[in-house]
C-alpha cells in the first residue's frame, strides 16, 4: 500500500532538515537538536528497510534499538558538556567557543 | 434488528458483535465500532472522576473524624462535585504576565490526554478492552513517562519561580520512581511471559500477588509516587510549596490537573488489580456464555473488576488519610537507596528461579516456590536495614547523647530530636547523623 | 488507502515540526517542536508495524531526552535575551548544502525504488503472516541474549550507558569554589 520509497524520502527529508540545523544554528543546544533529528531519520530508514526486506528476522529492530540507545547516551553526555562549558565560559554560542583557534 | 437482541447484547457487553451481526464486517463497521468504543471509554473516564472526587472527600473526611460534603444533593452530598465543576467553570481565567502561552495552555490539555490514553489497554471484562496490544504494559510505561514532560511545561509556562521549583521537584520524583516501577512491573511480565494485559490476566490462575508480594508492594509504592499521592505529595501540598506546578492555573485549567490526578490514581488501581489481583477473574464465572450465545459472564467480570479496583482505590485514600508527608530528599533517598536495589535483586532472582522451575509443574507448587523466594528477599532486606539502623543508633548515642533513632525498617527513619543538649563545639558532632537510609537530618547548632 | 492518509498526516507533522525546530528563535519552543517531531516518528514506527520501537521512542526520546534538553536550556539561559538571528554566518551556505544533499538523495531513491503504490517489490509492504510480526518482540529479545546473535553488542551497549551515566554526572558536577550560576 505504501511504497518503500515514501518512507525513504521522509527519512531523507528529515535528515536534511537536521543537517541544516547542525550547520546553521548558533546555539550549541540547537545543534544537538539537529543531531537528534538526523538520528531519528536514520532510524526511520532502518525500520523501513526491516519491514520491507526482512520482517522475519530481528536485525533491523536490533540495530534501530542500538541507535536509540547510543543517541540517548550521546545526548546525555553532550548536554553535560554544554552545561559545563556554560559554567566556565558563560556562553553556549558555538561561534564564541574558539579558544583553540590559531 | 431485533430489539431483544439489542437488549441482550447490551446486557452482556457484546455490542460490537451485535453491530457486526447486523451490518456486516466491512471496514466501515470496524471504524464505527472503534469510534463508539473510544467515545464510551472517554465518557466513562470523565464521568467516573465525578464519583471519585466525592468518594475521596467522604473517605478522607471519615478518617479525619468529620462528615464531608453533606449538603448538595441530599444527605450524602452526591452532587458536590457537580457544584465544584460549575464553580470552576465560572471562575475568571487568569493569564499571568509573561507566561509562555504555548506551554501554559498546552499543559492542561496534554495531561488529560495522556491520562486518557492509558485507559486504552485496561481490560474491563473478557473481550471488553480498548485495544489488545501485545505490548500493553510497555505502552502504559511509555505514556506515563511521556506525561512527565507535561509537568515541566506547566511549571515553565507559568513564569513563576515557585511553579518552576515545584515542577523540577515533581519531575525529579516522577522520573526517579519510574525505575523501581518498571523493574517491579517486569516480575508479572516474567511470570506470565507476555506484556499484554489480557495475557497477564489469562495467566493468573492464582493471582500474582501470591507469587510476588514484594513486587506488588514495590509497584504500589512507586505508583503512589508517580501519581503524586500522599505520602509523596510534597509537590502539591498547599502548606509546602503553595500548590506546586499548578499555582498559576485557575478555573477549568486547574480542573484539568485535578481530573488527571484522579484519573491516574484510578488507572493505577486498575493496573495493580490487573497485574496482581487477577483483573476481572472471578473463579471462572466471567467466562459464562448463556445458552443462546450471549456472554453474560462479562457482566460478572466487569463487576468483579470494579469491586477490586474500588477496593484498591479505597486503600489509596486510606493511605492518604493516614500517613504524613515525606520530605523531598527523603523521598529520593528512599527510592535510590532502597527501592532500586531491592527491585533489581527481585527481578534478578525471580528470573533465575522462574527459569529453573521445569515448565510442567503444578501452579500451586510454582506459587509456593516464588512466595518463598519473595519472603527470603524481604527478610534479607529487612535484616540489612535493621543492622544499618542499629549501626546508626549506636553511633549517634555514642556521639552526641541525643536520643536514639528507632531502627524502623521503612523509609526515612524517624525524626531525630533536633539539636543536642547544651552548647557543643562543632567538632563533637558525629559523622554519622544519617537515618538508616541516608537522609541527612538537619543539625541545629544552638546559637547563644 | 487509509494507511496512505495516515502516512501523509504523520509525515506532515514530523517534517513541519522539524523545520520549526531548526528555524525558530525561541529555544524552548524549538524543544517543544522537537518533541512533536519525535511523536511523529513514533507514529511512523507504529505504521511500520514495529510498535515496540514506537513505545521505546516515546519512553526514551520524549520521556528522557526531551526533559534533558529542556533542563539544559533552562540552565544555560543567558541573562540578556538577545534579538540576534538564530543562524550563524554560514546559514546560506548550509541551506544550499542541505538542499543539494536532499536533491541527490531524492534522485537516488527515486531511481532505485518505484514511487507508485502497487504490488511489485518495493511498492508495497511484504505480505507477512501476522504471527511473525506479533512475535517480532520475542525474537528481538531472544536475539539480544543468544550467543550467535547480538549478545556482545548488547553488553557493550550497557557498558556504554554506564560510562555515559557516570561521565555526564562527573562533567556536569559543579566544582567546589565555583558559584552556582542559577
Amino acid at each position: 500500500m505504501i511504497p518503500l520509497s515514501w518512507y525513504l524520502l521522509l527519512s531523507a527529508a528529515l535528515f536534511c532538515v537536521g543537517l541544516y540545523g547542525v550547520l546553521a544554528r548558533r546555539n550549541a543546544i540547537a545543534i544537538l537538536m539537529g543531531v537528534e533529528l538526523m538520528l531519528n531519520a536514520v532510524n526511520i530508514n532502518l525500520i523501513a528497510f526491516w519491514r520491507y526486506l526482512t520482517p522475519d528476522r530481528s536485525v533491523g529492530l536490533v540495530w534501530a534499538t542500538f541507535v536509540l540507545t547510543v543517541a540517548a547516551a550521546e545526548a546525555a553526555v553532550g548536554l553535560a558538556l554544554i552545561i559545563s562549558v556554560y559554567r566556565s565560559r558563560d556562553s553556549v554560542i558555538a561561534e564564541e567557543l574558539d579558544t583553540l583557534k590559531n | 434488528m431485533n430489539i431483544l437482541d439489542l437488549l441482550k447484547s447490551l446486557l452482556s457487553l457484546s455490542l460490537g458483535d451485535f453491530i457486526r451481526r447486523n451490518f456486516g464486517t466491512g471496514p466501515g463497521t470496524e471504524l464505527l465500532i472503534d469510534l463508539g468504543g473510544v467515545v464510551i471509554l472517554s465518557t466513562f473516564c470523565l464521568l467516573i472522576v465525578i464519583f471519585l472526587i466525592w468518594l475521596t472527600r467522604k473517605i478522607v473526611a471519615r478518617m479525619q473524624d468529620r462528615i464531608g460534603p453533606n449538603r448538595v444533593g441530599g444527605r450524602f452530598g452526591l452532587l458536590q462535585t457537580v457544584a465544584d465543576v460549575m464553580k470552576l467553570l465560572s471562575k475568571e481565567v487568569i493569564h499571568p504576565a509573561g507566561a509562555d502561552w504555548v506551554a501554559f495552555n498546552a499543559a492542561p490539555l496534554l495531561i488529560v490526554i495522556s491520562a486518557l490514553l492509558m485507559w486504552a489497554v485496561m481490560p474491563f471484562a473478557p473481550g471488553v478492552i480498548g485495544v489488545n496490544l501485545n505490548i500493553g504494559v510497555f505502552y502504559i510505561l511509555a505514556i506515563s513517562s511521556a506525561s512527565v514532560m507535561v509537568i515541566l511545561l506547566a511549571g515553565w509556562g507559568s513564569n513563576n519561580k515557585y511553579a518552576l521549583l515545584g515542577a523540577f521537584r515533581a519531575v525529579a520524583q516522577m522520573v526517579s520512581y519510574e525505575v523501581p516501577m518498571i523493574l517491579a512491573l517486569l516480575v508479572p511480565i516474567i511470570l506470565a511471559s507476555t506484556m499484554s494485559t489480557e495475557g497477564i490476566i489469562a495467566a493468573q490462575t492464582l493471582p500474582f500477588i501470591l507469587f510476588a508480594p514484594v513486587s506488588a508492594l514495590i509497584f504500589f509504592v512507586s505508583s503512589l509516587a508517580e501519581t503524586g499521592r500522599t505520602p509523596f505529595d510534597l509537590l502539591e501540598a498547599e502548606s509546602e510549596i503553595v500548590a506546586g506546578f499548578h499555582i498559576e492555573y485557575s478555573g477549568m485549567k486547574f480542573g484539568m490537573f485535578f481530573l488527571a490526578e484522579f484519573l491516574n490514581t484510578l488507572f493505577m488501581s486498575g493496573l495493580v488489580v490487573t497485574l496482581y489481583l487477577g483483573g476481572y477473574r472471578f473463579f471462572g464465572l466471567e467466562n459464562w456464555v448463556s445458552a443462546d450465545g450471549y456472554p453474560y459472564g462479562r457482566l460478572i467480570g466487569l463487576a468483579a473488576f470494579f469491586a477490586k479496583t474500588f477496593l484498591l482505590y479505597f486503600i489509596y485514600d486510606w493511605i492518604r488519610g493516614t500517613l504524613p508527608r515525606v520530605r523531598v530528599d527523603q523521598i529520593l533517598n528512599f527510592n535510590w537507596k532502597f527501592l532500586v536495589p531491592l527491585s533489581l535483586a527481585l527481578v534478578f532472582f525471580v528470573a533465575i528461579v522462574d527459569k529453573l522451575i521445569p515448565p510442567g509443574t503444578n501452579v500451586v507448587v510454582r506459587m509456593t516456590i516464588h512466595l518463598l523466594l519473595n519472603i527470603l528477599i524481604a527478610a534479607v532486606a529487612l535484616e540489612l536495614l535493621r543492622r544499618r539502623g542499629r549501626q546508626n543508633r549506636l553511633a549517634m548515642s555514642a556521639g552526641g547523647g541525643s536520643g536514639g533513632v528507632e531502627a524502623v525498617a521503612g523509609h526515612g527513619g524517624g525524626h531525630d530530636d533536633h539539636g543536642h543538649d547544651g552548647p557543643q563545639p562543632i567538632e563533637d558532632v558525629p559523622d554519622v547523623l544519617d537515618t538508616p537510609l541516608g537522609a541527612r537530618e538537619p543539625v541545629v547548632i544552638p546559637v547563644h | 488507502m487509509s494507511q496512505q492518509i495516515i502516512f501523509f498526516i504523520l509525515a506532515a507533522i514530523t517534517l513541519t515540526s522539524a523545520v520549526v525546530v531548526v528555524t525558530i528563535r525561541n529555544l524552548f519552543h524549538a524543544a517543544l517542536a522537537l518533541m512533536v517531531s519525535f511523536l511523529g516518528v513514533a507514529g511512523v514506527y507504529v505504521l511500520l508495524e514495529a510498535p515496540f520501537l514506537g513505545m521505546a521512542q516515546l519512553l526514551v526520546y520524549i520521556g528522557a531526552i526531551s526533559i534533558l534538553i529542556i533542563f539544559a536550556i533552562m540552565m544555560t539561559r543567558r541573562l540578556m535575551q538577545t534579538n540576534e538571528s538564530p543562524f550563524n554566518a554560514q546559514a546560506v551556505g548550509a541551506l544550499i548544502g542541505a538542499g543539494l544533499a536532499l536533491a541527490i538523495l531524492f534522485i537516488v531513491i527515486i531511481r532505485f525504488y518505484p514511487m507508485a503504490p502497487g504490488d511489485g517489490f518495493g511498492q508495497s509492504a511484504m505480505v507477512v503472516d501476522p504471527a511473525t510480526l506479533q512475535s517480532s518482540v520475542a525474537r528481538m529479545g531472544r536475539s539480544f541474549v543468544s550467543a550467535e546473535a547480538y549478545v556482545l553488542p548488547f553488553e557493550v551497549a550497557s557498558v556504554l550507558l554506564l560510562a555515559a551515566l557516570v561521565g555526564s554526572i562527573v562533567i556536569a558536577w559543579p566544582h567546589r569554589g565555583e558559584e552556582d550560576n542559577q
